[in-house]
């Protein structure tokens, strides 16, 4: 074991390498929550059929993680997943394109925002079932032992999934196999509309990884450079063949369990808290502070942003729908 | 063609095994007790030995979750054939066989693949009771994307191995556990049947029993008894159930003029009301009788000796009903 998960580990102070490093952080965490604010107007104005769960306020978890990882490596999402696969290198408009039902998207619009694949960039799938993805990306985790190219995966479940008895069962295999896999918990806080207290029996989820022996570590998921930080030590462990790692992060999503959800639930103080840890300022204010970035490179970026996204958007609007053709196709290989 | 020799059924699906994997290393296998201890039926026994515990992989008592692997690596490079100990516990990897494996080729658009093999022993027999002697391949067989086969010969188990281990779908291998000793002839070296092509095991002309697994070997009984009161009954074996060879079952009863659906699992919305729906849509005009199903009771199946034998048919049942369907006393 190259470290205890009883050891309660002192975390040195995160930082910054370069200029160019964070801009690329803050670009990528920009991108998903711009993403996210066009789907939810999509989605209000009955453009985007069906239900999006979107995770603005969660962006750092998916930058941070992802940012550590080759091409080559694989991720497992779950329904928030819009963030994981443009953070693994998804393309923004194929995502949006599948969002919305139509033929351009992933999965020729059939699978739609809690179905999109994505094995060029290394995306074993959002999913509908909640703890769905974490054998999956387990199971990849195996062949990548077997392939012995280096290969990690990476397994994104909220924490509505600590609940999930597959979880244990993974876990467990996770462990005995040594598998390069990181389980990172995005801890929102809720499921659905249930707070994780009230359903989640003891003291720090923690233990759960710690059962099975894995490294298990709570980090501050509205800090990217912490969750980078984290992950760093995690993908290390897992490449030099020293298995598992367990990350709780600790989050908020800003927007209702779907877009449209009223959050009657929450409370209004609690909220506005979370707000003023928001990864994307933060990151911003200390990209400013030590002279990384100017305010006024910052809002080009910011710019630049919304221009793209902007402009897939309109593509995607008069991108066509899926024709009977595609109604059967890929049924079997 | 090479030569054939004469193995049981248990022997031949291994030697499809050791086949495969000798000639693709992508080749794993993953299922409790399976490794050194080769396997509750001596089904895995020496590829542990030959292939070590890289590729034959003696996994917890987790079904769920190592299914889940299992589907996770066939997406990524592996070609895993997951053993599930006992048929019924296919209950526990439904989660990941409905909702991950059969649909993943169909929601990726094609950008990932599922190969993989579940292969589970099932049937009634032995004593075991209620949870351990069902065969529940109406349960997959129900779901789009699954390939489902059921071989009922040494020769066929071996030739569908191998045609599951290479298709690229999830296919389900259901294997009578009460045919694992049965010898027949079986080619030697390679030997693929393709799945989704029936077989006709008899020739007749009176009534055609199609028959699944080990019914076929019923069938074949009852057919005998039946050419004593000068009946000839034609046997067909679907031996894959997805896809249905349609077209042979169809042609056999458009020539035989009635039809027998047998099968061992329980009779209410199970296979035999599939294909006596199918038979009878596509040969309604020249039936001359309804299509008979026979299936398992629908009772959990008891344990004890005296109940355990009600629930299936055996020859002289079935050959009584084929008799008073032919002289049309039904
Ligand atoms: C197996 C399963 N049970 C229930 C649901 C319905 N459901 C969808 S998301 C969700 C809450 C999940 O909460 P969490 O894992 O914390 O993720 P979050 O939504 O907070 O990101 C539930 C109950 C589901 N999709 N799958
Ligand atoms: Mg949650």
């Amino acid at each position: 074991m190259t470290s205890s998960p009883q050891m309660a580990t002192v975390s040195p102070v995160p930082s910054i390498a370069s200029a160019e490093e964070g801009l690329r952080l803050l670009r990528a965490m920009k991108l998903i929550r711009a993403f996210e604010e066009q789907v939810r107007n999509l989605s209000a104005a009955g453009v985007i059929p069906g239900l999006v769960h979107l995770c603005a306020g969660q962006e750092a978890v998916a930058v941070g993680v992802c940012s550590l990882l080759r091409a080559d490596d694989m991720i497992a999402s779950n329904h928030r997943g819009h963030g994981h696969c443009l953070a693994k290198g998804g393309d923004v408009g194929r995502l949006l394109a599948e969002i919305m039902g139509r033929r351009t998207g992933y999965g020729l619009g059939r699978g739609g925002s809690l179905h999109i694949f994505d094995a060029a960039n290394g995306n074993l799938g959002t999913t509908g079932i909640v703890g769905g993805g974490i054998p999956l990306a387990t199971g990849a985790a195996l062949s990548a032992k077997r392939q012995a190219r280096g290969q990690v995966t990476a397994a994104f479940f909220g924490d509505g999934a600590l609940n999930q008895g597959l979880l244990f069962e993974v876990m467990n295999m996770a462990a005995i196999w040594r598998l390069p896999v990181l389980f990172v918990c995005e801890n929102n806080g809720f499921g659905e509309f249930t707070a994780i207290e009230d359903v989640t029996a003891g003291a720090d989820p923690l233990a759960r990884g710690q059962a099975f022996g894995i490294p298990s570590e709570t980090v501050d998921g509205m800090d990217v450079l912490a969750v980078r930080m984290a992950a760093q030590t995690a993908i290390e462990r897992a490449r030099e063949g020293n298995g598992p790692s367990f990350l709780v992060c600790k989050t908020y999503r800003y927007g209702g369990h779907h877009a449209g959800d009223k959050q009657d639930y929450k409370d209004a103080e609690e909220a506005k808290a979370w707000r003023l840890k928001d990864p994307i300022e933060r990151l911003s204010r200390l990209l400013k502070e030590s002279g990384l970035a100017s305010e006024a490179a910052i809002a080009a970026l910011t710019q630049e942003i919304d221009r793209e996204v902007r402009a897939v958007v309109d593509l995607a609007k008069v991108t066509p729908l899926p024709a009977d053709d595609d109604f059967e196709a890929h049924l079997y290989a | 063609m090479p030569s054939p020799h004469t193995i049981t059924y248990r022997a031949a699906v291994l030697e499809a095994l050791f086949g495969e994997m000798r000639r693709d290393g992508s080749v794993i296998l993953m299922g409790e007790d399976i490794g050194a201890a080769g396997g509750v039926f001596k089904q895995t026994e020496g590829l542990f030995a030959e292939f070590g515990s890289e590729r034959v992989i003696d996994t917890p008592i987790s079904e769920s979750g190592v299914f889940g692997i299992a589907v996770g690596a066939a997406m990524t490079g592996q070609r895993p054939v997951f053993e599930v100990m006992f048929g019924d516990f296919i209950t526990l990897i439904m989660d990941q066989l409905v909702n991950q494996a059969a649909k993943i080729n169909y929601m990726s658009a094609g950008q990932f693949r599922v190969p993989l093999v579940v292969r589970t022993a099932v049937g009634v027999g032995g004593n075991l009771g209620p949870q351990h002697s069902q065969s529940l391949h109406a349960w997959p067989v129900h779901i789009p994307g699954l390939k489902v086969v059921m071989p009922a010969t040494p020769a066929d188990a071996k030739g569908l191995m191998a045609a599951a281990i290479r298709d690229d779908n999830p296919v389900v291998f259901f294997e009578d556990r009460m045919l694992y000793n049965l010898r027949e002839a079986v080619p030697e070296g390679v030997h693929v049947v393709p799945i989704g092509s029936a077989t006709v095991k008899r020739e007749g002309r009176d009534v055609t029993i199609i028959a699944v697994s080990r019914m076929v070997h019923t069938a074949l009984a009852a057919a005998d008894l039946l050419a004593k009161e000068d009946i000839s009954a034609e046997v067909v074996d679907p031996r894959s159930l997805m896809p249905l060879d349609v077209e042979t079952l169809v042609a056999s009863v458009k020539k035989t003029s009635r039809a027998i659906v047998v099968d061992g699992g329980y009779r209410q919305y199970g296979i035999t009301g599939e294909i006596a729906a199918t038979v009878a849509e596509h040969a309604f005009d020249w039936l001359d009788a309804p299509v008979l199903r026979i299936g398992g009771a629908n009772v959990p199946i008891p344990f004890s000796k005296t109940l355990e034998p009600l629930v299936l048919p055996d020859a002289q049942r079935l050959a009584r009903d084929a008799t008073a369907l032919v002289r049309g006393q039904r």
